[in-house]
């Protein structure tokens, strides 16, 4: 039988742990000057790629190379998803071809899951549509161990763009697993009705979000979203949802500042917070790759 | 053909029969229901209904045949097959077609193409508006001349109230009813019903506001100039309100509801389950309720199918992309048994009311009643009687369905159209 990762809801607390636990050892290796391990030789993984990506996507193809499989890109633009192949045809495609990890970007929610019914490869979903982004939100929580310690107990706020995030769905899932309490905040124009059904607490005001948190994270706000009317300006986003030091203040001292990235500077955080000494953005990035290579890994050794 | 249908629980709303008897039909027509008709010596099919349900053929007034145009998702052929296979023996088409029905032509054709291959009676819908675009009206006279029985821009809404207004006063010159697809498209943008499941499963919800302003709009744009206007496929508790007030308040207004509305709700979209999505969408237990309510105390008046086939091309593909629509002729007798008259919530003779008697009243067709010197359309099936639901063996192109190994109930055994048997113990006779 085939293991996917396809998201974090169906996955339990010790699943999720041994993920991290192997994440840590893995980020040993991303640090190292040695960076090849024998452990997916003669596997290939494929990126198929729908959306725009640049960290995701090469943080998916390092951690391929680094345990020395064959490593692909496909993205939509330049091949035959451009001249109007479905999905479904160019998923059977590449899983034609030899594929054991196939790892996919989709703009439309569930597209991951559909695909894997129908390919022998394991599919690890990099994030679809609105729903899921599985390895941002593992890459955050092994961030957040290495800062705190643990995660029980954390009281992590997350704000922004809650509606079309992905990185949140996840991110809940796998911190309220996992014993952290999980708050969001934003417009309420940019929040998903019923949200608090996930288990989390949902404000409008950024302040109650915030105040005495562990964990501060921002959410991308894609600028396209105030032409479609969901807040009038990037200027009174930012006044009123945006992360600057003062908000930051109510945070407990030694919070830390994230960020799924990229940051539009100046809307979901300010520039100080970005570059203040709380920030751990940068580590998360090298997190990212870590935790790739264990969800890769495992899922070569018969899943979590 | 003489047929003479024995010893079955005759259920017949329009004449408040609701009792064991006899039905015998001659040269096409009802000839007479009574026990025990002096038949002596005549040659005739005897058909023993003992322990099953005889009642007038479903009348379906809301279903996509898609031809012409889109005939690699359904035809005229097929959709009337599994029709009748479904004890529907009339339909009434939309418009939505390639071209649109939206003048006498199309409807011409379409009611000749019935002729020709048809195994139940194709009432054609005409489109409200030219094109379906919301912006001129159609030639409603002329497609009312040619056969059409309704008037829909259904799949869009007409969201330019003015031309609402005067599509109401117009098509009830020539006394066809404007049935409303009701949805604010500003408000509708989504893949389901919004609310937790959309949330969680990272969809775009469609809010019951987008159908409710509508069905609002609508009411008080026939209450203000004392038109009638159909309020096709309502899903809301909303919706139900809006229509039981405006009804105490004597607007001529009508609606009806589709199985999927209270056999199923949005959990249904779990898993990314293209074959629940629909517009509207499926909404949540309490609808559900609220729908049943309507149907109970006879706010809704029909019950109807959007019967939607689509190519398997067009479900087996990412949600987001998926169309939306169901199929629907072959399981709706079967959900209105086992969800609607198993539970109490109707008698027999309600959901068969619903299902065919209400639907040729808003019509104004001559169907839905087992009255002498009718045409003798008929069904027969026992309610008791358990079939499980297999979508590959249903009759539609479209294998779109929801149900599938759903245990229902009453498969019709025998359908009659027009007094020939169509269907013989649930097979085709032709």
């Amino acid at each position: 039988m085939k293991h996917d990762l396809l998201g974090l809801e169906n996955l339990s607390a010790e699943q999720i742990k041994h993920i991290l636990d192997t994440a840590a050892t893995m980020k040993e290796i991303v640090l190292s000057n040695n960076k090849k391990t024998p452990h997916l030789q003669g596997r290939t993984v494929v990126n198929l790629f729908y959306e725009n990506s640049t960290r995701t996507r090469l943080s998916f193809e390092l951690a391929a190379k680094y345990m020395s499989a064959n490593a692909a890109n496909i993205s939509s633009s330049g091949s035959s998803v451009a001249k109007g192949e479905t999905l479904v045809d160019t998923a059977e495609t590449i899983n034609a071809m030899g594929t054991d990890i196939l790892v996919m970007r989709h703009s439309m929610s569930g597209a991951p899951h559909m695909i894997s019914k129908l390919v022998d490869a394991s599919v690890i979903n990099a994030g679809d549509g609105m729903h899921e982004h599985p390895t941002q939100a593992l890459l955050d929580m092994l961030t957040m161990i290495e800062h705190k310690g643990h995660i029980e107990g954390l009281k992590v706020a997350i704000i922004g763009d809650v509606y079309h995030s992905r990185v949140v769905r996840s991110n809940i899932y796998g911190l309220t697993k996992l014993g952290a309490d999980v708050t969001v905040g934003g417009p309420s124009t940019l929040m998903p009705v019923d949200i608090a059904k996930m288990g989390v607490k949902a404000y409008d005001n950024v302040h109650e979000a915030i105040v005495d948190a562990d964990v501060v994270m921002g959410l991308r706000i894609q600028l396209e979203r105030q032409k479609k009317g969901l807040f009038p300006s990037i200027r009174e986003y930012f006044r009123f949802f945006g992360v600057d030091e003062a908000r930051l203040s109510l945070a407990k001292p030694d919070a830390i500042v994230m960020h799924p990235g990229p940051v539009n500077r100046g809307v979901e955080l300010s520039t100080a917070v970005i570059d203040g000494d709380r920030s751990v953005i940068t580590n998360q990035v090298t997190s990212g790759v870590a935790v790739r290579m264990a969800v890769m890994y495992l899922l070569s050794r018969g899943g979590f | 053909m003489k047929i003479l249908i024995k010893n079955g629980h005759v259920i017949d709303p329009a004449n408040g029969i609701d009792e064991i008897t006899d039905i015998f039909i001659d040269n096409g027509e009802i000839s007479e229901v009574g026990v025990d008709p002096d038949l002596n010596g005549v040659e005739m099919e005897v058909i023993d209904a003992s322990g099953k349900i005889v009642a007038p053929g479903l009348v379906d007034m809301h279903v996509h045949l898609r031809e012409p145009g889109q005939e690699y998702k359904e035809d005229i052929e097929t959709g009337t097959r599994a029709a009748v296979y479904g004890g529907v023996t009339s339909v009434a088409c939309m418009p939505n077609t390639s071209p649109v029905c939206d003048n006498e032509a199309v409807v011409t054709y379409i009611k000749s193409r019935a002729a020709e291959v048809g195994y139940a009676n194709v009432y054609p819908i005409g489109a409200v508006s030219k094109g379906q675009e919301g912006k001129y009206l159609a030639e409603i006279g002329e497609m009312a001349f040619a056969g059409a029985v309704a008037v829909s821009d259904d799949g869009h809404p007409v969201e330019n109230s003015g031309l609402m207004r005067r599509a109401i006063e117009y098509s009830e010159m020539f006394d066809v009813v404007v049935i409303s697809h009701c949805e604010d498209m500003a408000l509708g943008e989504g893949d389901m019903n919004e609310g937790a499941v959309a949330t969680e499963l990272g969809l775009r919800g469609i809010s019951r506001a987008a159908e409710e302003v509508m069905v609002a709009r609508d009411a008080i744009v026939a209450e203000a100039i004392g038109g009638r206007v159909h309020i096709a496929h309502i899903s809301t508790k909303g919706s139900v309100d809006i229509i039981r007030r405006a009804k105490a308040r004597g607007v001529r207004i009508t609606c009806e509801t589709c199985p999927h509305y209270f056999a199923l709700t949005e959990d249904a979209c779990r898993g990314y389950n293209t074959n629940a999505k629909m517009n509207p969408p499926l909404r949540t237990a309490e609808d559900v309720e609220a729908i049943k309510e309507g149907l109970k105390d006879g706010t809704i008046d029909c019950i109807v199918t959007d019967h939607a086939p689509h190519h398997p091309d067009e479900k087996e593909c990412e949600f987001g992309l998926a169309k939306n629509g169901i199929i629907g002729l072959e399981t709706s007798l079967g959900l209105g048994i086992k969800c609607l008259v198993k539970t109490g919530v109707l008698t027999m003779s309600q959901l068969i009311e619903k299902m065919s008697l209400n639907p040729s009243r808003i019509l104004g067709i001559s169907k839905g009643t087992l009255s002498a010197k009718h045409a003798a359309d008929i069904v027969i099936f026992d309610p008791d009687k358990p079939w499980t639901v297999d979508i590959s063996k249903l009759h539609s192109k479209g294998k779109n369905s929801p149900y599938d190994g759903f245990e229902l109930y009453g498969k019709p055994e025998y359908v009659i159209v027009g007094g020939e048997i169509v269907i013989n113990q649930g097979e085709l006779m032709k």
